[in-house]
């Protein structure tokens, strides 16, 4: 990987410099440490690298949002965390906010402005489209013709903030075969990550929440299960591995599938 | 003597409303045992809510067939309801039929409540099915066990003994109208009664009459206990749904309540110019901390209490919950309904105790709902999204793992793991908040 194109400046560099990025990129403590989500997190920085998007990371002032803490019903901790990023993020004067993440881009997006941190938050399939629709970017099938695409929402992407449409929008760009799994969009069923349900062993029951989606996935007899969201994609890929499809069903993030296509 | 009738239907309507109202009381002051929470901003998109959801069905049908039905039995009972007031009226006043004048109009109203009786009638019938006979799941699960079960039939039995009098009443009127009886005028429409007429033939007028009369009594009687009957079961719904829906969260499901007194706090703990040595403010005089989160029902906001008192026990929640779907204990009707029996254990205690509440060493958490449950969510708002009144039982949850964290330390301690990590290096995991951007550089 060269210079040229791989570049990831940071707020910092920015600053030093006496310029404005058009937006951050909050990478997230999944996109920042986890193997698997490194990889998503590259994907989109080769998509805004190619796009010529001006964007920066906080990189190592960036902190947790506090989201896992607050769902686990620390409310101390998430604030703490909130307002250490609030004072990071309005120091550099951010006004607008892409992630990865729906769990960063729900708690930056609803639950830092009351403690006074007010940015436009986007998720990334969002970005991605609002790049598409101003001819900043372009998709082409590439790969993915005529292959059977279904897509998982994540809770807090869907019904949390009722975001649908965007990462199906960019994934019709593929020429692929997009189809619905049985519950999808507002009855989409959790991959069972959420409410910090990822840090922790399940309660007992006879079955485990990741496996019951990753079946509703298998259902529709797909080549790629495709998500927006880090925790969704751990929980789906231990799916797919747990019934033993590892090897012909890929779990993919919509940003690596938009790279790929796009032999970044 | 003639007025007999006339003042004993009064007494019968004043107990009816009376107790009626005595109930109502009750279920306001419990209501009004929560906490406050401001739920009175954005009227006209309230007022949209209720209308959509509470009384144009909209979340009922997406489940389409079932949806359909439910509109039957909700609007068959609304509208007969109409036919309630002339029953007042005739009963008071000892009239017969007074809003027969109406004619050909009169004649439609009651062609239509017969065909709505009908369907009311059939409707309930296939809910009974489905409950007894198919056993869908979420009418068999373990929290209907008991009384729940039996308050579901009840309330089918209800309906269609209701709807079989108001029928019966509308059949030996419109046999009596056919034979020229005495104070039965020529009015109404009766497509449905009237294919029971045909088995008064043969009966002497004497029999008709009393059957219609009996019919009639029993009608009104009936309404009067299913009425008073309401609070004490899971149909409530049926007056709730729409205070229900007009009060429910306008935000994105996504964003959970802020905690302004840990604000104030956190606020002071990353102050530079704060001085760590000074005195804590003198406190109020008989001012309680504030107590974080929720472990029985007078912690909870008087929203989440109206949302008790509302949930009518259907399941659509408890199987939309990934928790439920795979065997956790979590059921979050079950939490409805166990804040609710808290509730009413709390109401009662009051009752009991000349309008205070003594404590009886019980609470919401552990008593009635335990940690287990609550640390099995996923808060994925499922159960939020499939609630056809917009109860919210993820805010409930959410406030009991708030005290059990805040208050009791009790996370699980895997969790505690994951806060410490927070804590100490800014991620949930152990790395290094300086090894953030190590990624760009790795192959």
């Amino acid at each position: 990987m060269t210079e040229d194109n791989f570049t990831v400046p940071t707020m910092a560099d920015m600053m030093a410099s006496g310029q404005q990025p058009e937006v951050l990129f909050w990478v997230g403590c999944s996109g920042s440490f986890d193997d698997r989500a490194k990889k998503i997190t590259k994907a989109f920085v080769k998509i805004l690298n190619s796009a010529k998007v001006p964007f920066a990371v906080l990189g190592t002032e960036e902190s947790c949002t506090g989201d896992p803490a607050k769902r686990a019903g620390n409310e101390f901790l998430f604030q703490m965390q909130a307002m250490a990023n609030i004072e990071v993020l309005n120091a550099y004067d951010v006004k607008k906010i892409v992630t990865a993440c729906p769990h960063c881009f729900n708690t930056i997006k609803n639950e830092y402005p009351e403690l006074g941190g007010t940015y436009e938050v986007v998720h990334h399939t969002e970005f991605l489209k609002s790049l598409l629709d101003d001819g900043r970017l372009t998709i082409e099938g590439g790969q993915f013709k005529g292959k059977k695409i279904t897509f998982h929402d994540p809770c807090y992407l869907g019904r949390a903030n009722n975001i649908y449409e965007a990462p199906r929008d960019l994934m019709e760009k593929l020429d692929a075969e997009l189809v619905e799994m049985k519950r999808s969009k507002l009855n989409g069923l959790c991959c069972g990550a959420g409410g910090a349900q990822m840090f922790k062993e399940p309660e007992k029951g006879n079955k485990d929440v990741n496996v019951e989606r990753t079946e509703d996935a298998l259902e529709t007899q797909p080549d790629i299960i495709a998500a927006g969201c880090p925790f969704c994609n751990t929980m789906l890929t231990d799916g797919v591995k747990a019934k033993n499809r590892e090897h012909d069903i890929k779990v993919m993030d919509v940003a690596e599938l938009i790279a790929n296509a796009k032999d970044l | 003597m003639s007025y007999l009738d006339n003042i004993l239907f009064v007494l019968i309507l004043a107990a009816g409303f009376g107790y009626f109202a005595i109930n109502v009381k009750k279920l306001i002051r419990n209501i009004k045992l929560g906490r406050n929470v401001d739920r009175f901003d954005n009227p006209g998109e309230r007022w949209n809510n209720m209308a959509m959801i509470a009384l144009g069905q909209s979340k009922m049908v997406r489940k389409p067939v079932m949806g359909i039905l439910h509109i039957i039995v909700y609007v068959g009972f609304i509208l007969i309801n109409i036919e309630l007031l002339e029953i007042i009226v005739d009963g008071i006043a000892g009239t017969h039929r007074v809003f027969s004048f109406m004619g050909g109009f009169y004649s439609f109203l009651i062609g239509t409540f017969e065909l709505l009786a009908f369907g009311v009638i059939v409707s309930v019938a296939i809910f009974w099915i489905r409950r007894n006979i198919i056993k869908l799941k979420r009418f068999i699960h373990s929290d209907l066990k008991g009384w729940p079960k039996n308050d579901a039939n009840y309330i089918l039995y209800f309906e269609t003994v209701l709807m079989i009098l108001f029928l019966t009443m509308n059949a030996a009127d419109g046999h009596l109208q056919a034979a020229g009886a005495h104070h039965y005028v020529q009015a109404g429409s009766f497509p449905i009664s009237g294919f029971i007429s045909p088995l008064f033939e043969g009966m002497s007028e004497g029999t008709v009459i009393l059957i219609e009369r009996a019919a009639w009594w029993m009608h009104i009687v009936g309404i009067l206990v299913f009425m008073n009957y309401l609070y004490y079961s899971k149909h409530l719904h049926i007056l709730l749904a729409f205070p229900n829906t007009y009060f429910a969260n306008l935000k994105p499901k996504g964003k959970f309540v802020n905690l302004e007194s840990v604000t104030a706090e956190v606020k002071l703990m990353m102050d530079p110019n704060a001085d760590p040595f000074a005195a804590a403010p003198p406190a109020e005089e008989g001012a309680v901390p504030e107590k974080f989160g929720a472990s029985d029902v007078q912690d909870l906001n008087w929203v989440q209490l109206m949302n008790a008192y509302t949930c009518t026990e259907c399941g659509r929640c408890t199987e939309s919950c990934p928790a439920n779907i795979t065997g956790k204990k979590l059921s979050p009707r079950n939490i409805m309904m166990k804040t609710r029996d808290r509730l009413e254990e709390v109401g009662k205690n009051i009752d009991k105790n000349k309008g205070t509440f003594v404590d009886d060493g019980k609470s919401l958490l552990n008593d009635y709902i335990t940690p287990e449950e609550l640390w099995a969510c996923t808060t994925c708002n499922g159960c939020v999204e499939a609630c056809p009144v917009n109860i919210d039982p993820l805010s409930i949850i959410m406030d009991m793992r708030r005290y059990l964290v805040m208050e009791q330390s009790a996370a699980p301690v895997e969790l505690n793991g994951m806060m410490t990590n927070i804590e100490n290096n800014g991620a949930p995991w152990q790395y290094s908040q300086m090894d953030r951007l190590n990624w760009k550089d790795e192959a």
